[in-house]
């Protein structure tokens, strides 16, 4: 196969300080960042106030960056198919529901429990967004952005229709820390859709092909969180608005390119 | 609406749970009645109900050469990989095609979370105890990465989460990297394991029952909680006789994240696009293998949408009463199950249940039926709102 082809109308993004695509595009270009706060959380005017309140992290991250995108996109969230990519998941509800767990499992909250599935992002922003799509909620380790990028096109060149994609992780807590480490939040979104309109920011066309990684990722304050290190080299291409070929790791040796024109 | 799609072939299926190690044990299970739900024995602080507990997993670690991936579930995937000459035939494929041109594709709501569990019952000093202070251990693709080493598949790699929709939303995945020519084939996996977090978790939503689970009973009082793992095996082609993939149906709920929608709107269309993907009608179909988890909520749901969509004749059942909710690996046990029912002219029974709830039409079977099934279908919901309907065919279509 040739490569699946579609244009990117829509970038969220979200980081402590950096917090939409116009501020990301002008840092990834050159401009100074460090970050302020690595605590810092988003508050989704996506989500109603009672959710921005007490919603877990990703959720807050996913739907956050994924409202970014629909609106730079000019695209009615009801009606997108959805793709939630994150390499951990929620690592703070694991640490917690694991400590409860170890301390007295009777005591496990039933909310922290239902919160803890891997696509509460998705059940959130399709139960706030009103949308009957598909949403699907992926892992696939250090290759989850490239495994989300590359099931998104295939949604689009399969069933015709444009696709969301969220990708993001939070920092880790305590003792799973060590073993899935991510020390910054991070969340980014693209709308992509296969056919090109006046909104595209983008084309991509996507491939898998034995090929090195392009390392390191830009943006060296946002290296500490893996989804970061995983999606800023094809963001950087995006934002220079030059041709590039981006090679992202996509697992046990292999890699998806990416051939990014503006 | 989607349109129809090519019927893809599933040339080699398998499934271990509760009821035993492989395809013959599940079919001699269902022609007989006999459910594998036994009372909780696996937790270490007492909790009354009954689970779906696979034998001989604590005895049986990974090979040496994999210990660092050892844990409950990467043991029932292995396990699993072994019954029905499964991995001969996944071998056999990636020969076949090129290990660049079989996907793989799992489906896992629980992946190894019992591994993390186990590391903070056990902490040595604050930190993960050496034996778990492994990353594959700890992650959302610690099934896909488990497999990817023991199969060597080089193609797309990917764990789909979505809850109890997990292992049903893979069969989606695999037929479009099919049908757009990406890969040849695609190894499904779905593996879900017992572990504290999901039998502490639904108790605190009081959504275990205190008994073996009774789907679509007018007194049934929640779920039984089951580990499983299934497997199938994808391609374009295969012998006429091979079960087909016809369809399937992906939908949101947008309702809540742990209650279903009052009038099962996304069940509604997962099921619309599903038969849509397979150029039927509802009176196609012969069988309906129902989510039928045994909640107040979803049973009373599910079976008024089957009342409401589908003709007398259906038979619809649910075989949680036989190995508990297996959340993340239902959609491929289930899968598996419906294989098995359209091979052995055998509508299974709903397990357990006895008094159908008024939402009940006839169509929902409580005891077993032989019965030729030629078309069948297979729900699963999960958490999220997150719906899945798959479409089978007995062989290939006239």
């Amino acid at each position: 196969m040739d490569g699946l082809i579609v244009y990117v109308d829509g970038i969220g993004f979200w980081a402590p300080g950096l917090e939409d695509w116009p501020h990301a595009e002008r840092v990834l270009n050159g401009e100074a960042f460090a970050i302020a706060d690595a605590n810092a959380k988003p508050s989704p005017a996506s989500l109603p106030p009672a959710e921005r309140r007490r919603a877990p992290e990703p959720v807050l991250l996913a739907c956050e960056a994924a409202s970014q995108a629909c609106a730079m996109a000019a695209r009615d969230p009801a009606a997108l198919a959805s793709v939630f990519a994150s390499t951990s998941g929620d690592l703070a509800i694991t640490d917690a529901m694991c400590a409860t767990l170890a301390a007295d499992p009777r005591e496990l909250s039933p909310t922290r429990f239902h919160n803890s599935v891997h696509n509460a992002p998705a059940g959130y922003w399709t139960v706030a967004m009103h949308c009957h799509a598909t949403a699907t909620a992926i892992s696939a380790g250090a290759a989850s952005f490239a495994a989300g990028l590359f099931e998104a096109a295939i949604e689009i060149a399969s069933e015709g229709e444009a696709v969301l994609l969220a990708a993001y992780d939070i920092v880790a807590r305590g003792p799973v820390a060590e073993v899935a480490p991510s020390v910054v939040p991070f969340a980014s979104a693209l709308v992509l859709s296969g056919k090109r309109s006046e909104r595209s920011r983008a084309c991509l066309k996507l491939y898998r092909a034995a090929s090195e990684p392009t390392t390191p990722a830009p943006l060296a304050a946002l290296a500490g969180n893996p989804m970061a290190v995983q999606a800023l080299p094809l963001l950087a291409a995006i934002a220079s608005k030059q041709s590039a070929r981006v090679v992202l790791s996509a697992g046990a040796g292999s890699t998806l390119i990416a051939e990014v024109t503006p | 609406m989607p349109t129809r799609i090519a019927p893809l072939a599933i040339t080699a299926c398998t499934a271990t749970s509760a009821l035993g190690h492989g395809r013959a044990a599940h079919a001699a299970a269902l022609r007989s009645d006999r459910g594998g739900l036994r009372a909780n024995d696996f937790t270490g602080t007492a909790l009354a109900c009954a689970i779906g507990r696979v034998d001989g997993l604590e005895t049986a670690p990974l090979p040496s050469a994999m210990a660092d991936y050892d844990c409950r579930n990467n043991r029932l995937a292995w396990k699993g990989l072994a019954a029905d000459g499964f991995l001969d035939a996944a071998r056999a494929a990636i020969e076949r095609y090129g290990a660049e041109r079989v996907a793989l594709v799992v489906g896992t709501s629980t992946s190894s979370i019992g591994a993390t569990e186990e590391g903070y019952r056990d902490l040595d000093d604050g930190r993960m105890p050496a034996r778990l202070r492994h990353p594959q251990l700890h992650t959302p693709h610690a099934l896909g990465l488990v497999l990817e080493a023991v199969l060597g598949t080089r193609g797309p790699c990917l764990t789909v989460a979505t809850a109890c929709s997990s292992s049903a939303k893979i069969f989606a995945k695999a037929e479009r990297m099919i049908r757009l020519g990406i890969v040849d084939a695609a190894i499904l996996a779905g593996v879900d394991t017992l572990c504290d977090s999901v039998l502490f978790g639904f108790n605190a939503l009081e959504l275990v029952a205190p008994e073996a689970c009774k789907p679509f009973d007018a007194g049934r009082a929640g779920i039984s909680i089951g580990e499983a793992a299934g497997f199938a095996l994808v391609e374009r082609d295969g012998a006429a006789s091979a079960p087909r993939l016809i369809g399937y149906g992906e939908s949101s709920d947008a309702h809540h994240m742990s209650t279903p929608h009052p009038e099962g709107l996304g069940a509604r269309l997962a099921l619309d696009d599903a038969l849509a993907r397979a150029g039927l009608s509802p009176a196609d179909v012969d069988y309906v293998n129902l989510h039928g988890t045994a909640t107040i909520k979803n049973d009373e749901v599910e079976a008024a949408l089957i009342a409401d969509v589908f003709p007398p004749r259906l038979r619809a059942s649910s075989t949680k009463g036989f190995t508990g909710h297996t959340l993340g690996a239902a959609g491929i046990l289930e899968a598996a199950i419906t294989l098995l029912a359209m091979e052995n002219d055998l509508v299974p029974a709903t397990l357990n249940s006895r008094t159908p709830d008024a939402a009940c039409g006839p169509q929902i079977a409580f005891a077993r039926e032989e019965r030729t099934i030629r078309i069948a279908l297979s729900n699963s919901f999960g958490f999220g709102g997150s719906n899945c309907t798959l479409a089978f065919a007995r062989g290939a279509l006239q």
